[in-house]
């Protein structure tokens, strides 16, 4: 490698560069030679130049420019040392721009090597302040969105405001990015910055690198939108990864005076966890919460009564004394807010209103009314945490996020997903504990779990069959040549699962951490793919749906598999899946007919199970209320007592 | 318009009390404690058959020689009591009404709280920010 990296700086090969790099590297050249004292090295870039004796860029600013970059201490050394720098000693043009190359390269999630820097790749990605001058750096194609994102992480190096100052001097490129890519991704991202304090200490962690691949979907879709002609699968890819690679490097911080707003938007995990929660606390999402329910449950997030008092205030716009969905979705983020070290609003934010959060998550509705319609009873924490699994497979497979390019290029991918989903299930099923729904998920786990073709679509209990429903009917609607009926993409995961290996590989990494898998799961929304979130709604929106409600202590841990993860995922899933996926394409279609059939009474007997299930569940609900009013009529007695003990003030 | 707002729950003792120019507090408070008297009063007088009927505007309590003092109770027996200065004679008993009811919904606004125990003071910021839109205008 470094024979290599050798030759091609020192010898004739020449390196590639488009006029957009090579305008930014050499402005970024200019820099930091510049900052060294020494004459900028101006002019086209002469890669396949040797440059003993010209104009060299001082490592001091190099450093600093390459930590900018926010890649791990390693890979700079690597890079170093593939560009030759440390060959020749010093930073010459030539190594220089080999090195942006590289960093670009490593950014995208490519392996640092020399022949990573022959292919087309984004500019390379500097953190340098908080302002969107870091997103001139990029070509504005692919800058949509995520790469806003990356400004907005803040990090409080010193480094990074000397670069600022120069680079908002130097920095011209692209200044009509930074508006178009502010505005969608910045709000997500920012989001991030509150929760990095850890609501529980395990969620700080996660939730900082839960939110990257969510705002990582969230731009993904904008660009979609807007570029259209841009780069198609490469860019997003490269945000996504740069945005995981980001969030590896990212702390906390709380400094939100640039963008005000930010810490009160509610990201698509947020926002799955908060409806997960309501839901636990009344299973029909659109109705509402009273307010002695709601107060039990903030009381437990340890804040004092005034500031949850102030916080009911705030977010009970109606002051019904209850709160819907939207306003416990405020109420709750406030709350997180709080516990992370914000302060409290004087107002309730706008992007904590009702109606703008109905009008920005209309899916969760939607989702419920969907939930609802096939598990009456069920609690919503089984439907999640299915789903979750189902996020845990794609997210193991597939790493990669470009959800046009792989809904293009496969179905298979898709049914494989499913497939590993339901692997997933069955064994996260076995190992969940949250609610007593749960033994009936997992009485029915390890009967289905045994045999892969029959009982399958009975295991993804209640919500499953209709979910994958729902998936693919999305999924039809989100343009693919796909079989009719949903049947058809049930049966192929099956199919699939009969025929691809790598998932025994990821079932067996499962078992490793349940916490882990939900939380992974969590962070499968990044793949649309995955479905459920798709499931529910127009593909723009990435909903979850499902995080684990019970799970937010663990969270943190998602944030550690996910640096892990992104190098490995970006080139393991396109291997492992186009092999199971070209074999997959011959069976499914001669397949599905047969296993339609038996897909069919597989959910009918879950929907037999869920009934009763669900029949259970209102004879307890109906005790329970029983016992309620009994309590109450007591509280009422005891009131009274009260009210005659307690002495009256005579004037 | 109002120089002092004034909540009193049902056993008499200040929910809420606030007053401006600040330096008359005790003044004020002194006022409020006195006009309870004449609030019990007219209550009373209305009968206690008559709750349901009863007029929850209490009107002029009771004038000095630089406020006037008016009422109001609900129906939980919990009272509300302004002081307006004197010198303000364009303040007609429609306003004076008008700004009872905005007080009386901010207080089931603040009642609805689940975190707010009924007795307590009240700490509402929204609260807060309602009786001094209501005193702001004074100043």
């Amino acid at each position: 490698m470094e024979a290599a990296a050798g030759g091609g700086c020192g010898s004739g090969q020449p390196l590639l560069l488009s006029e957009g790099e090579q305008q930014c590297y050499s402005e970024l050249f200019a820099r930091c030679a510049g900052a060294a004292g020494g004459g900028p090295g101006s002019g086209p870039p002469e890669a396949a130049r040797a440059v003993p004796g010209a104009v060299s860029a001082a490592a001091g600013p190099v450093a600093d420019l390459f930590r900018a970059s926010q890649l791990p201490a390693e890979t700079l050394h690597q890079i170093t040392e593939l560009c030759g720098a440390k060959r020749v000693g010093y930073f010459g043009p030539t190594q220089f721009y080999i090195a942006l190359k590289l960093i670009a390269a490593a950014q995208s999630g490519l392996p640092v090597r020399i022949e990573s820097i022959k292919c087309e790749l984004p500019l390379p990605r500097f953190m340098m302040s908080k302002t969107d001058a870091e997103i001139r750096f990029g070509n504005p194609a692919e800058l949509h969105g995520t790469k806003v994102q990356i400004p907005y992480l803040i990090t409080e190096k010193n480094t990074f405001k000397r670069m600022d100052d120069e680079d908002k001097q130097q920095e011209t490129q692209s200044p009509t990015m930074s508006p178009l890519a502010s505005p969608p991704s910045s709000p997500p991202h920012y989001q991030r910055v509150p929760l990095s304090h850890g609501y529980s200490k395990l969620r700080s962690s996660t939730e900082q690198m839960h939110p990257a691949p969510y705002e990582a979907r969230q731009p993904l879709v904008q660009p979609e939108g807007p570029s259209s002609g841009a780069p198609g699968a490469k860019p997003p890819r490269h945000q996504a990864s740069l945005i995981r690679s980001f969030s590896v490097e990212r702390e906390p911080h709380d400094n939100n005076s640039n963008y005000p707003d930010e810490p009160w938007r509610i990201t698509e995990e947020q926002r799955e966890y908060y409806v997960n929660q309501f839901r636990s606390l009344q299973p029909d999402p659109s109705s509402f919460i009273s307010g002695s329910v709601a107060k039990n449950f903030f009381t437990k997030s340890k804040l004092s009564i005034p500031e949850l008092s102030y916080i009911w205030e705030l977010s009970d716009a109606d002051c019904d004394g209850a709160l819907t969905l939207p306003e416990f979705c405020a109420a709750f983020h406030l709350i997180v807010a709080r516990k992370n070290g914000y302060p409290l609003p004087e107002g309730l934010p706008p992007t904590l209103q009702p109606e703008y959060l109905q009008a920005a998550f209309p899916k969760p509705k939607r989702e419920c009314s969907l939930f609802d319609s096939y598990s009456e009873s069920m609690p919503a924490n089984q439907q999640p945490r299915e789903l979750n699994r189902m996020e845990k497979l794609s997210i193991k497979d597939m790493a990669d996020f470009p959800v046009p390019a792989q809904d293009v290029t496969s179905d298979d991918k898709q049914e494989q997903n499913k497939t590993r989903l339901e692997q997933n299930k069955t064994r996260l099923a076995l190992k969940s504990t949250a609610d007593e729904a749960l033994p009936k998920d997992m009485s029915e786990d390890p009967a289905t779990k045994s045999g892969l073709l029959p009982p399958p679509p009975a295991l993804p209990p209640r919500p499953c069959p209709s979910q994958i429903s729902h998936h693919n009917v999305n999924s039809e609607r989100s343009a693919q040549p796909k079989p009719p009926t949903q049947l058809p993409n049930y049966g192929d995961f099956r199919l699939q699962k009969q025929i691809s290996k790598p998932r025994h590989r990821e079932l067996q990494e499962f078992p490793q951490g349940h916490p882990q898998q939900s939380e992974q799961a969590s962070e499968a929304e990044i793949h649309p793919q995955l479905n459920r979130a798709p499931s529910q709604a127009a593909d723009s929106s990435p909903t979850k749906k499902d995080i684990p409600y019970s799970q937010p202590p663990s969270k943190p841990i998602r944030r550690k598999f996910r640096p892990e993860n992104p190098a490995t995922e970006n080139q393991e899933p396109s291997s492992t899946v186009g092999g199971p996926a070209s074999a997959a394409t011959g069976k499914p279609h001669t397949a599905v007919q047969k296993q339609s059939s038996k897909q069919k009474k597989a959910i009918q007997t879950a929907i037999r199970k869920n009934k009763e299930a669900n029949a259970v569940l209102a004879r307890l609900n109906s005790e329970l209320q029983q016992q309620l009013k009994e309590v109450h009529q007591e509280r009422i007695a005891l009131e009274n007592q009260l009210e005659q003990l307690r002495p009256v003030t005579v004037l | 318009m109002a120089v002092c707002v004034a909540v009193i729950a049902k056993e008499n003792y200040p929910l809420y009390i606030r007053s401006i120019p600040t330096e008359n507090e005790l003044k004020f408070h002194y006022m409020v404690h006195t006009s309870l008297d004449v609030v019990d009063e007219k209550i009373s007088a209305m009968g206690k058959a008559l709750v349901d009927q009863r007029e929850l505007y209490l009107g002029l309590l009771y004038p000095t020689e630089d406020y006037k003092v008016y009422g109001y109770v609900t129906n939980s027996k919990v009272k509300f009591v302004m002081v307006v200065d004197s010198s303000n004679t364009a303040l007609r008993d429609n306003e004076i009404r008008s700004m009872f009811r905005k007080l009386h919904n901010s207080y089931t606004d603040v009642m609805c709280n689940p975190f707010y125990n009924p007795g307590d003071r009240i700490q509402s910021r929204a609260f807060d920010s309602m009786v001094t839109s209501m005193m702001v205008q004074v100043c």
